[in-house]
């Protein structure tokens, strides 16, 4: 079989069912139990950023910055 | 490691020369010149720094480089606008091609569309995303300079591209002019650009990525993919700018639009939903509608966008099979573009009073507003029939400039007026009235381009197709180009308010970032840590 064939019995089959299956369960994903204290959680991720928390300690800093 | 960095500078110096030397054609030489002139700015520059004490490393969020990236984008925002503006007013009046090569509208207008697509959103989405990512992981950007060789290197690559087309370079494929060496470039500054902001998610504080990062990702990602397949090509010759691209016949054209739809949909639409994501709830202060409807939105959009090139190629040698694929995939398009403007909109609920007063959040409205209409009217036109009408006319034109002024134009407007008070530790803005004038020029400046195009290009599309008893085409090209004559005098003063709006936030921005007018206390008071 050429590539062309290959590529498009695989696209319509397979590929097909493993996308939509794919598709399907990060939809259903959204609706497991659970999920809405984290969406919850999550949708007020840009309110918390006002400070920048990484500040790594000190010692990092230093022992970076000597070496 | 500094040692090394000079030698290879000094060598990237020495072979550009070379090449600038041997070069076949102009382009090429000019493009080995610039090359050189930076290698050897940066070898020199870093000669007289060797040896020093770096300074120390800082550990708030890297805001250098974003504030970089807000003047960037103004900047080409402003150069790509009065480049529009032009060859606008050259369709009117050809006469202003002014009968030299570099002038010409077929130079120009890929000049336009790059600096426009490419060079002010582009850096928009650069700036906005590494603000972005840094907020919302609590984390400060990875990998250190490398985020200012992705801003640097990017802007290179806009100036290569930009001098080529002014000379004549050009691979001839719709957004994706840049020759074969401007490609490779692009694609060094795009892996560290992954680089960056992946590094930066997988050192985050925040034990969940939020959405906005999402989009920023799939943005990052595709276009990558798009880039290199779509510019596999084969230089004539190493010391030419001329390649021959793999591809050929249909098989080209779909890989065309294939990365050209792509580039509007990761581009233009997933990156700035990522903007779209966290300025809208920051600028209502109010979370997003429904956290669970932007991740729908995101997995649809993903999933539908990839296949909606195909209806760039309607009634053409691409079998029709996949005709009708782009056309219903464009169709189910629809859903989650709106489903996506619904939850920004739905996001002022109960805040819906701040649009009186705060001309920067009605930006963001109007900016999703045109979001629904241009994702509302492409699966039109992407249906066979009414493509049969639309394509290749004014209409098109028209789609795209409502979607790109309206949708990414307005959304990085309000975001650089979010940003520049936050970036140089300002209150507030210089002035809201100037903010307000810049709305409606713009509002205004739309409508009269839309409106002016959809009229020119369903007239052109009719008298194109008419035909007399005897089955005789009734009107000659030239008869559809003079009878547009007036709507494109409408486009350009459209444009032109577009643009002048844009020169009134660029003043108003400047002014912001200077701090005038604002007392020291104002100034204090609002201080954020921006380093």
């Amino acid at each position: 079989m050429d590539t062309y064939s290959i590529f498009r019995a695989f696209a319509d089959s397979w590929g097909l069912l493993a996308m939509m299956l794919f598709f399907i369960g990060a939809i259903l994903m959204l609706f497991r139990p659970g999920a809405r204290a984290m969406h919850h959680d999550a949708a007020n991720i840009p309110f918390r950023d006002d400070a920048p928390r990484p500040a790594p300690t000190n010692a990092d800093v230093k022992g970076d910055r000597d070496a | 490691m500094e040692i090394i960095k000079l030698i290879v500078l000094a060598m990237i110096a020495v072979l550009a020369a070379m090449a600038a030397n041997f070069g076949q054609d102009w382009p090429y030489s000019v493009h080995m010149f610039i090359i050189m002139a930076c290698a050897f700015y940066l070898f020199v520059k870093g000669l007289q720094k060797f040896g020093d004490v770096r300074p120390p490393i800082d550990t708030g969020y890297q805001d250098d480089v974003v504030r970089a990236g807000v003047i960037a984008t103004s900047f080409w925002g402003v150069t790509g606008f009065l480049v529009g503006v032009y060859i606008a007013f050259q369709l009117a009046f050809p006469a202003l091609n002014l009968d030299l090569p570099f002038t010409t509208f077929g130079r120009l207008r890929p000049l336009h569309t790059s600096a426009v697509i490419f060079a002010f959103g582009g850096n928009a989405l650069i700036a906005t995303s590494f603000y972005i990512v840094q907020r919302t992981c609590g984390a400060r950007l990875w990998g250190g300079n490398l985020s200012w060789f992705v801003f640097w290197g990017y802007q290179l690559f806009i100036v290569l591209a930009a001098t080529g087309y002014l000379l004549g370079a050009t691979q001839s494929k719709e957004y994706a002019e840049p020759e074969w060496y401007v490609d490779i470039w692009l694609t060094i500054v795009w892996v560290a650009y992954l680089a960056v902001y992946l590094g930066t998610i997988i050192k985050r504080k925040e034990p969940h990525i939020y959405v906005a990062n999402w989009f920023f990702l799939a943005f990052i990602v595709t276009v990558a993919m798009l880039h290199i397949v779509n510019n596999l090509s084969l230089p004539v010759s190493i010391f030419s700018s001329k390649s021959i691209q793999l591809f050929s016949g249909v098989q080209d054209a779909l890989t065309q639009w294939w990365y050209g739809h792509n580039a509007v949909g990761f581009f233009l639409t997933a990156g700035f939903l990522g903007m779209m994501y966290y300025f809208v709830p920051k600028q209502a202060q109010k979370p997003v509608f429904s956290y669970k409807l932007s991740i729908i939105h995101f997995w649809s959009l993903i999933f539908l966008y990839i296949w909606a090139g195909p209806h760039h190629l309607h009634y053409t040698a691409l079998p029709d099979w996949a005709q009708t694929l782009g056309m219903v995939f464009s169709i189910m398009l629809w859903m989650p573009s709106w489903g996506g403007m619904i939850n920004g909109l739905m996001t002022l609920n109960g805040a819906w009073d701040k649009l009186r007063t705060d001309p920067v959040l009605k930006m963001m409205v109007l900016s999703l507003a045109f979001y629904g209409m241009s994702t509302f009217e492409g699966p039109v036109m992407s249906i066979k029939v009414v493509n049969s009408l639309s394509h290749y006319t004014d209409w098109t034109i028209g789609h795209v400039h409502s979607g790109a002024l309206g949708w990414n134009g307005m959304i990085t407007f309000a975001a650089l007026y979010y940003l520049t008070p936050r970036l140089w530790g300002r209150a507030r803005l210089y002035s809201t009235a100037m903010v307000n004038w810049h709305f409606w020029l713009a509002t205004i400046g739309i409508i009269f381009y839309a409106a002016s195009m959809w009229v020119t290009g369903i007239m052109e599309g009719l008298m194109w197709r008419e035909v007399d008893a005897q089955g005789f085409l009734v009107n000659s090209f030239a008869d559809t180009v003079a009878a547009k004559f007036p709507m494109y005098v409408v486009r350009g003063t459209g444009g032109l308010m577009y643009l002048s709006g844009a020169i009134i936030m660029c003043v108003n921005l400047w002014l912001t970032a200077r701090g005038v007018g604002q007392t020291d206390a104002q100034l204090t008071a609002q201080a954020i840590p921006a380093e």
